[in-house]
């Protein structure tokens, strides 16, 4: 475990509420996701991707953010 | 020879201020031809005239005030013989300066002046830099006829209350320079002439000893005396100066310029250089006189090592510190992987020095977990003025608040943190420019001495997003935008979606006043004040980035300006006051994970190819961990080194025992400073760093001003800060081969095409020089974002208000905020060992006294602090400075623990800690915190641990 994972997910939501500037979920996590990987040491943003796997209850915004991160991985 | 020695001289002062303007007037002064701007004196002509005309009450600080009546001259043409410092030149006019009459006059003043003056020249103070011994002699003073008996004011009492300088009215001519210094150049107003006639005496307040008084040690009045009345007691102790040195502070990032006046390599006193472009010949009591920690007894001037932080230090070489250390990171590395160890740069170290410990992370321990300060301070300015901008810095210079029309000061407490800029302001203001403060506290600026605010927003804290975005929805919809800048210079798309978001009803002062706590009419009002300035300038601090939406409010201040039209133009801008010296250059050099020295992505394939092609190693492409990403990273076991230059994150960063849990856990922890601070005190290495006296390099000041700082003695400890780390670098294996720091900005110019045209020589020719500095802009950028935005177009980003969520509970009532005192700075580690400890020697929570009341609490009283992150206990201050719910401290003293109860919210976007909010209760205590008891007990351990370093084996 590298950053707290409770910490990352607190983090990671309040991006999110930061950057939920737009009614289209597709636009505010790709906004997410494109923060996480320009801030995020990239061991945070796997130890996200893995809370998630995990089952960790997120927002859709930060659920749709982790599913970018993967997939563009 | 070294060309910046210059042998000690007193500034050439030509007697008034100099007048600026386009029409030029020829005139001829005792048969020399000369030509000025029309609106100067006679006797500032006279000088540029190569002519100088016997004076006492102007200097060229001072507007004239026509008193001492020696510097009379004779003009053609007109009767009488007027005071050539009161007297505006002609075209045409034709002045004599010496005559027979005038020589006549100025003798019988200078005997009316020394019959009330003690003749103790050779054993006085200012003996061979006095400007009434010199007029003396210019006047061919050689009796005094009225004797030196009658009524005079010999036995007056000295005052030497005041730790840095003395007051002997004894001296006294009355000139009133000191009293106009206070007023014109500092704006406090402590100063006063009281009596009459011959009772005319300097009072400080109301006739108050100095130290006592409302006087805050700028040392103005100090410079502007010509006699020895007030006087620096080092120069009294040590006698004239016999050369000198121009430099940078290491205070605040105002970065004033000053002359080190040295006697040998012994400082005799800093003087503010009047051509320093920052500071134009202004100080305060940090930089002026705040020097001796530089030679405190407590400066560590020998490396030390020891394997546990339990364990005494063992004093050692250079060479076997740099080799332990060294041996150290690269076990730790080959044991736990490369990314287990990182690096913190200094904002009070130099650019250089910065430049380089980023350049060793990333090169020689291969890996981009460097970070530095202004994360905790700016890092949202960074952010939210390039996203907005295109440049993570402030717009302006500081000369350009001169042409404000409209002030408006957000989270920023100018007075105390910025106190040579708050003078400036004060300037404009008493000129009569408006002024906005928004700011929980009642900060001095709101009302002083001939100034008030027009409107004081003062909101809650934690709503500065939603006072912005009240501010902006009257802008926008009174239509008091500036359709026209918006249309050439922004984005449309952006704008559009800004304008429809601003524009919601909920975002009206209205809606948002039961969130703010701020008046409606209040909003309105404000708005209308500065949409509808000719020029309006906002001044922002750390009441704005240390906030859970710090990076949120900074793209809100840019949307504001930028719907106004208020960016581009001398007299307006975003202007981030940063708080210590080298805050915006340790930025600029690429201290942060991300970021690549001049702001540019780690992940920007070109730019990192230029880096990897220079440094000749590869660079990662990903960001690296953040500090408080470090610390978590400690805890959990992930990270295991740190090497941490000129910083003490114990003392500094919230929520100190997660800290120093995290420092705790480290395998080897390098710490390089002047002192055994509290981070030192988690060490295994510690490398002696030297003061700014001691080495040569640059600071970046607020306004991108890149100013040199120039070694006036020898490193204490034998190295300059940048050596080390060179060492630290070749012991890693990774060279390092630089001779001086000039080859070392070469590199960064070399790099960065912001300060492709920066050099030493440049600076040497020009003094200082504001970054860009380039092809395009060779003399530097004043102003930025002239005619067009450095992205382009500007970009206006939708704000959303978010609560924070460390808020108020009934387990914890009261709002906690923090910051800081004039007479301390940051962390106290420099100020705590000067004389300023006089001014603030604790820590204090300010508190409402009807918060005191309900608690039970008195002024003095001790009083607990609870957060969710600890408790801490410290004397209560209840002042109405602070609105009701509301409490304030400072963290100037480590065992006040004010960090013990911050917590670790932050920054959305760049983890900056939200300083400026925690929620927390007060309580009446009898004792001391459990944190502080073992804060005491830890202190203890670590100081005998010091003392009783051994010394290495000889033989």
């Amino acid at each position: 475990m590298t950053v707290s994972v409770d910490k990352l997910i607190r983090m990671a939501e309040q991006i999110g509420a930061n950057v939920s500037i737009s009614t289209d979920p597709d636009i505010v996590a790709e906004r997410l996701a494109d923060h996480l990987r320009r801030f995020w040491d990239p061991r945070m943003r796997e130890e996200l991707c893995r809370a998630a796997d995990q089952g960790v209850v997120l927002s859709p915004a930060v659920t749709a953010a982790v599913a970018m991160l993967k997939s563009s991985k | 020879m070294n060309q910046n020695w210059i042998p000690y001289r007193r500034e050439l002062d030509y007697g008034t201020p100099e007048v600026q303007s386009r029409q030029q007037v020829t005139l001829a002064v005792d048969g020399q031809s000369v030509t000025v701007s029309a609106g100067t004196t006679v006797m500032r002509a006279a000088m540029l005239a190569g002519v100088s005309i016997p004076r006492l009450c102007a200097t060229d600080s001072l507007e004239p005030f026509g008193s001492c009546r020696l510097c009379l001259v004779e003009i053609e043409g007109r009767d009488g013989m007027p005071a050539s410092c009161t007297t505006e030149v002609d075209e045409g006019m034709q002045v004599s300066t010496q005559s027979r009459r005038l020589a006549g006059i100025r003798r019988n003043v200078m005997e009316l002046y020394i019959s009330d003056h003690p003749l103790d020249c050779l054993t006085c103070p200012t003996n061979g830099d006095c400007e009434l011994q010199d007029m003396a002699g210019a006047v061919g003073l050689r009796e005094v006829r009225y004797g030196y008996q009658g009524a005079n004011h010999l036995d007056e009492a000295k005052d030497d209350s005041n730790p840095y300088f003395t007051f002997d009215p004894s001296k006294c001519i009355v000139c009133s320079r000191c009293v106009r210094a206070c007023e014109e150049v500092q704006g406090t107003f402590a100063l006063t002439i009281s009596g009459r006639g011959f009772q005319s005496k300097v009072s400080a307040s109301a006739d108050e000893p100095f130290r006592d008084s409302e006087c805050v040690s700028c040392g103005a009045c100090v410079k502007a005396c010509p006699t020895a009345t007030l006087a620096e007691k080092s120069l009294i102790s040590m006698g004239q100066p016999e050369h000198s040195v121009i430099t940078t502070c290491a205070y605040c990032g105002v970065g004033c310029s000053f002359r080190a006046e040295m006697k040998g390599s012994e400082v005799v006193r800093m003087v503010p250089n009047k051509d320093g472009h920052a500071n134009h010949g202004h100080s305060c009591v940090k930089g002026r006189f705040a020097f001796g920690y530089a030679t405190h007894p407590d400066r560590i001037t020998r490396p030390m090592i020891r394997d546990s932080i339990h364990e005494p230090w063992r004093k050692v070489s250079w060479d076997e510190a740099i080799g332990f250390a060294a041996r150290r990171l690269r076990q730790i590395q080959e044991k736990y992987g490369r990314l287990a160890i990182g690096g913190i740069t200094s904002s009070r170290c130099t650019n250089e020095e910065t430049y380089l410990v980023q350049k060793m992370v990333r090169a020689a321990f291969g890996n981009n977990n460097v970070d530095t300060c202004a994360r905790v301070c700016h890092s949202p300015t960074g952010y939210g003025l390039k996203t907005t901008l295109g440049e993570s810095a402030g717009t302006q210079r500081f000369d350009s608040v001169m042409q404000a029309d409209v002030i408006v000061v957000i989270g920023a407490n100018p007075t105390d943190a910025h106190p040579v800029f708050a003078s400036q302001m004060k300037q404009r203001l008493r000129q009569g420019a408006r002024l906005i403060v928004v700011d929980p506290r009642a900060i001095d600026l709101v009302r002083s001495p001939n100034i008030a605010a027009d409107y004081h927003l003062q909101l809650r804290p934690g709503t500065n997003v939603a006072l912005i975005n009240a501010l902006a929805h009257v802008v926008v919809t009174e239509n008091l935008h500036d359709p026209a800048f918006i249309e050439s210079r922004c984005e449309a798309e952006a704008y559009q979606a800004w304008r429809d978001f601003i524009s919601l009803q909920e975002n009206s002062p209205e809606s948002l006043e039961s969130v703010t706590g701020v008046p409606a009419d209040q909003v309105r009002g404000a708005a209308r004040l500065y949409a509808a300035a000719g020029n309006g300038a906002i001044y922002y601090g750390l009441g704005v980035t240390e906030h859970s939406q710090g990076s949120t409010m900074v793209l809100g201040i840019a949307n504001l300006a930028m719907a106004t039209g208020n960016l581009g133009r001398e007299g307006t801008g975003v202007n981030p006051l940063r708080g210590q010296n080298n805050v915006q250059g340790s930025c600029d050099m690429g201290s942060f994970p991300h970021e690549l020295p001049g702001y540019r992505h780690i992940s920007d394939e070109a730019v990192r190819r230029q880096f990897e092609q220079s440094w000749g190693v590869t660079l990662l492409s990903e960001p690296g961990y953040r500090i408080p990403n470090m610390f978590d990273a400690a805890i959990s076991g992930e990270f295991k080194a740190l090497y941490v230059q000129g910083e003490d994150v114990a003392q500094s960063d919230p929520d100190t025992q997660h800290v120093t849990a995290a420092l705790e856990s480290l395998e080897c922890m390098i710490v390089q400073d002047l002192f055994l601070n509290e981070t030192a005190k988690f060490a295994h290495v510690f490398l002696p760093g030297s003061s700014f006296l001691e080495k040569n390099g640059t600071f970046t000041n607020a306004e991108r001003r890149i100013s040199p700082v120039r070694k006036v003695r020898p490193p204490l400890a034998g190295k300059e800060d940048w050596e080390v780390t060179a060492a630290l670098s070749n012991a890693l294996g990774y060279p390092m081969d630089y001779r001086h720091p000039r080859e070392i900005m070469d590199e960064i110019a070399s790099l960065t095409p912001t300060f492709a045209g920066v050099s030493y020589e440049l600076l040497d020719r020009l003094g200082s020089v504001q970054w860009p500095c380039n092809a395009s802009s060779p003399g530097g950028t004043p102003t930025m974002h002239v005619g067009e935005f450095v992205r382009g177009k500007g970009f206006f980003a939708v704000t959303p208000y978010v609560q924070t969520d460390e808020r108020t509970t009934r387990r914890y009532p009261l709002l906690l905020t923090t910051g800081r005192i004039l007479s301390q700075y940051n962390v106290g580690a420099q100020t705590r060992r000067t004389e300023n400890l006089q001014w603030h020697d604790e820590d204090r929570l300010e508190m409402h006294p009807a918060d005191a009341e309900l608690r039970g609490i008195g002024h003095g009283d001790w009083v607990g602090l609870r957060s969710r992150a600890g408790e801490t206990v410290m004397r209560a201050d209840v002042s109405e400075r602070v609105q009701p719910g509301v409490v304030y401290t400072t963290f100037h003293h480590p065992n006040s623990g004010a960090n013990v109860v911050t917590t670790d919210n932050s920054d959305w976007a760049t983890n900056c800690p939200e300083y400026k909010v925690t929620a927390v209760q007060a309580y009446p205590v009898s004792q001391v915190s459990e944190w502080q008891q073992r804060f005491r007990r830890f202190d203890r351990e670590q100081q005998n641990h010091l003392a009783g370093a051994e010394e290495p084996e000889t033989g």
